[in-house]
């Protein structure tokens, strides 16, 4: 991210202005635009050095990089925008390793259009979720494409962080025996963007649950750290994630319907709009696959934080040649719970 | 989600399991149709089947308007949503219906058509009002239940005074493929199917009533239990249907009396009456070309009826082969009797109708059954 040394004569309109081309361009609107809202509201030392790369000290150890594209539509919906989603994103993609997670890059590719209103509203808002989550921008970059090429703004996140040592959680570690649990209730985000799309509007109370998990995956790993998988159940929800987790493993799952949290809100808006809530998506939820004799503590310590009071163990792993995921109904008979097909709701995330 | 969840009780489950298994005759066998889709996905997400004793079995019909839709009517629609300035909107089932060539809705869609996926008739019309300079189709499936919104969508066009807007009509009629089934030698005469008696459709029978399955049960002395789509529906619905078996009694019953009624909903008919008429003939998917089985917008509205608005040649495409869409929507065979079922036909690439919409039967084995047969019998097909 460069920045050009100069003040500028004219204020950066964030009011009533849009972003053009020359906001791409390398010049000095591109300058004005970096120093005016990226700069002044990621602040820290790195970035302020107006580097083309972030130069920073790490210690010995596993290291664990990460990285993510969003796209979401709309690029505000109830409880985040793409800002604050783009940084908790990554962070928990990074999370999911049980890595502490250290600084983030940030790509954006604007929409020539885009009001600089909501993009200051935008990049305001990512960087209180990474000053709240302790994991700096320290670098950037910025490009400009023509009205009609993209939709807005689209943020590209790349984290990296640090394991502890002993910690090696990986998607093929479960084992029959193991236990499954969530850290709490599950389709909040994807009916939150569904709720304010433009052609689906009804009303709902439900906000995106899009949080950075990393301080709650900290203290789980600090209880047990032992953990054998972790993974946010994102696009395609807590079904998908599941059925990636046993295809890597090699086994098989059973789940028990009446165990896994979800809202009555969320149940209500899949119920009207035909949707099966373990496929839709979350942005600030987790699946941990631990151990039988390590799944009550996990549990404990998940419920004591503050992401994790509805924690719950929602099922067990199972020998399977086949990898299924079934799941005793709460109605009372059985059935298994597939792969996501086709597409439940396109850019979620 | 009060007045939801009351429906999908463990405990009455439970009751209405021992009901049932004290209820049948060990000695006999219970094949129970359910014609729609939606009771074949209830059925299957919520596990009925294995809350049945293993002599009751559920033989899913054509009840699935996306299963039962020929090639040649997607087909049709690719055509309409390729001609110049025109937007084709659909529900979101339709877009991966596979067509002739390799083609589907989504596939177009990637190649530049303007496809677009909409939750209503009012979407379509809202699309319309917006683009002025564009041609509108809405591609109208569906059975009774879906029929008025698209009378009142083309009502409302003619009062907006909409001059881009029309509807690509299929819809579908309950009553004729029932008496299609049962007039089909299979059930007849072969003895390949034996069918004992039917769930009667829930939303369908909400619009139409529960009079006219009266005839079938009569004529063809099968019994008819009208059952609401919760789990608990389908339950006490296969008791009705079971006792109804026992005592030798052939009648139209009614479970969903919270919905149904006698007579119907005299409103949407009218309404639907008002716009559409009955074609002579229609080609179903599995049933072939039976006749006054469907709609078509009636020549006073003909400028908001795509099929007369545009020029689009009747086009012949036949069924992919070794594909057994048309015996399992008769309920000859089952998904699992299919070669294609699980080899090259899943839902990411699906080959036949029935396994696109997630009412369809194959869809319905393969996402949340495909690990049992029929209750007792284990199998894999992975």
């Amino acid at each position: 991210m460069t920045m050009s040394p100069k003040r500028f004569s004219v204020r950066l309109n964030t009011r009533d202005g849009a972003v053009d081309m020359t906001h791409g361009s390398g010049g000095r609107a591109m300058a004005q635009l970096i120093e005016a809202l990226f700069v002044k509201h990621f602040d820290n030392d790195l970035l302020r050095q107006a580097n083309d790369q972030a130069a920073f000290d790490v210690s010995g150890g596993r290291m664990v990089m990460s990285t993510d594209g969003h796209v979401i539509s709309p690029l505000f919906f109830p409880g985040g925008d793409i800002g604050s989603l783009s940084v908790h994103g990554t962070i928990n993609d990074v999370a999911m390793s049980g890595a502490r997670p250290l600084y983030l890059a940030a790509g954006f590719i604007l929409e020539e259009g885009l009001p600089l209103a909501d993009l200051e509203k935008i990049v305001i808002s990512m960087g209180q979720a990474a000053r709240a989550a302790n994991v700096p921008i320290v670098t950037g970059d910025t490009k400009v494409v023509e009205k009609g090429k993209a939709d807005g703004v689209f943020i590209t996140t790349t984290g990296v962080g640090m394991v502890p040592e002993g910690v090696n959680i990986s998607g093929d570690r479960a084992r029959p025996g193991d236990v499954i649990l969530v850290n709490g209730s599950m389709g909040d985000h994807g009916v939150a963007i569904m709720s304010s799309r433009e052609n689906l509007q009804f009303e709902t109370t439900i906000e995106s649950d899009s949080a950075a998990l990393h301080s709650l995956v900290a203290e789980m790993v600090m209880a047990v750290p032992g953990i054998h998988c972790l993974r946010d159940p994102t696009r395609g929800g807590l079904a998908t994630t599941l059925n990636e987790l046993a295809q890597q493993s090699r086994v098989g799952m059973n789940l028990y319907e009446t165990r896994i949290p979800i809202k009555p809100a969320v149940n209500a808006a899949c119920e009207l709009l035909g949707l099966d809530p373990l496929y839709v998506a979350n942005e600030g939820k987790l699946v941990c696959i631990c151990a039988q004799e390590n799944a009550q503590r996990l549990l404990d310590v998940m419920q004591a934080h503050p992401l994790g009071r509805q924690a719950a163990i929602i099922g067990d792993v199972v020998e399977d040649p086949h990898g299924f995921v079934q799941m005793q109904t709460s109605f009372g008979g059985s059935r298994v719970v597939d792969w996501l097909t086709g597409e439940q709701l396109p850019r979620i995330c | 989600m009060r007045y939801i969840e009351e429906f999908r009780r463990h405990d009455l489950a439970q009751q209405l399991a021992t009901a049932i298994r004290r209820e049948v005759d060990p000695d006999r066998h219970y094949r129970l149709m359910e014609f729609c889709g939606g009771h074949t996905h209830a059925i299957f997400r919520y596990g009925v089947q294995n809350l049945m004793p293993a002599n009751v079995s559920f033989v899913h019909g054509p009840g699935c308007p996306v299963c039962v839709l020929p090639i040649a009517r997607i087909d049709h629609a690719i055509q309409l949503a390729q001609q110049e300035d025109v937007i084709l909107c659909t529900y979101a089932d339709l877009l991966r219906v596979p067509a002739s060539g390799r083609k589907s809705l989504l596939r177009i869609k990637a190649e530049g058509a303007d496809v677009r996926m909409v939750y209503s008739t009012q979407d379509a019309l809202r699309i319309a009002h917006e683009n002025p300079d564009r041609e509108v189709v809405f591609f109208a499936i569906g059975f009774e239940t879906t029929t008025p919104p698209t009378a009142v969508a083309i009502k409302q066009a003619q009062n907006m005074g909409l001059k881009n807007f029309s509807v690509f009509c299929n819809h579908v009629l309950t009553p004729a493929a029932i008496q299609n089934i049962l007039e089909s030698p299979e059930l007849r005469e072969m003895g390949a199917v034996s069918i004992d008696g039917f769930f009667g459709p829930s939303h369908v029978s909400s619009i139409i009533g529960s009079q006219p399955y009266e005839f079938f049960a009569e004529e063809f002395q099968k019994p008819v239990v009208i059952a609401g789509f919760e789990p608990l529906d389908v339950m006490q619905s296969a008791l009705m249907l079971i006792r109804q078996l026992n005592e030798g009694r052939h009648e139209v019953e009614n479970e969903y009396t919270r919905v149904v009624t006698r007579e119907g909903n005299r409103k949407a008919q009218r309404l639907v009456a008002e716009v559409m008429e009955l074609r002579r003939y229609f080609e179903w998917r599995g049933l072939g070309r039976v006749p006054y089985s469907a709609l078509r917008v009636k020549p006073s509205f003909a400028e908001f009826d795509a099929e007369q608005r545009f020029d689009v040649p009747t086009i012949q495409a036949s069924d992919i082969k070794g594909c057994e869409c048309p015996r399992i929507l008769r309920g000859v065979k089952k998904p699992t009797d299919c070669k294609l079922f699980g080899t090259v036909c899943t839902p990411e690439n699906p080959m036949g109708s029935c396994m696109v919409s997630s009412e369809g039967a194959c869809a319905a084995y393969w996402s949340y059954g495909r690990f049992r047969k029929s209750g007792t019998e284990q199998e894999s097909v992975a």
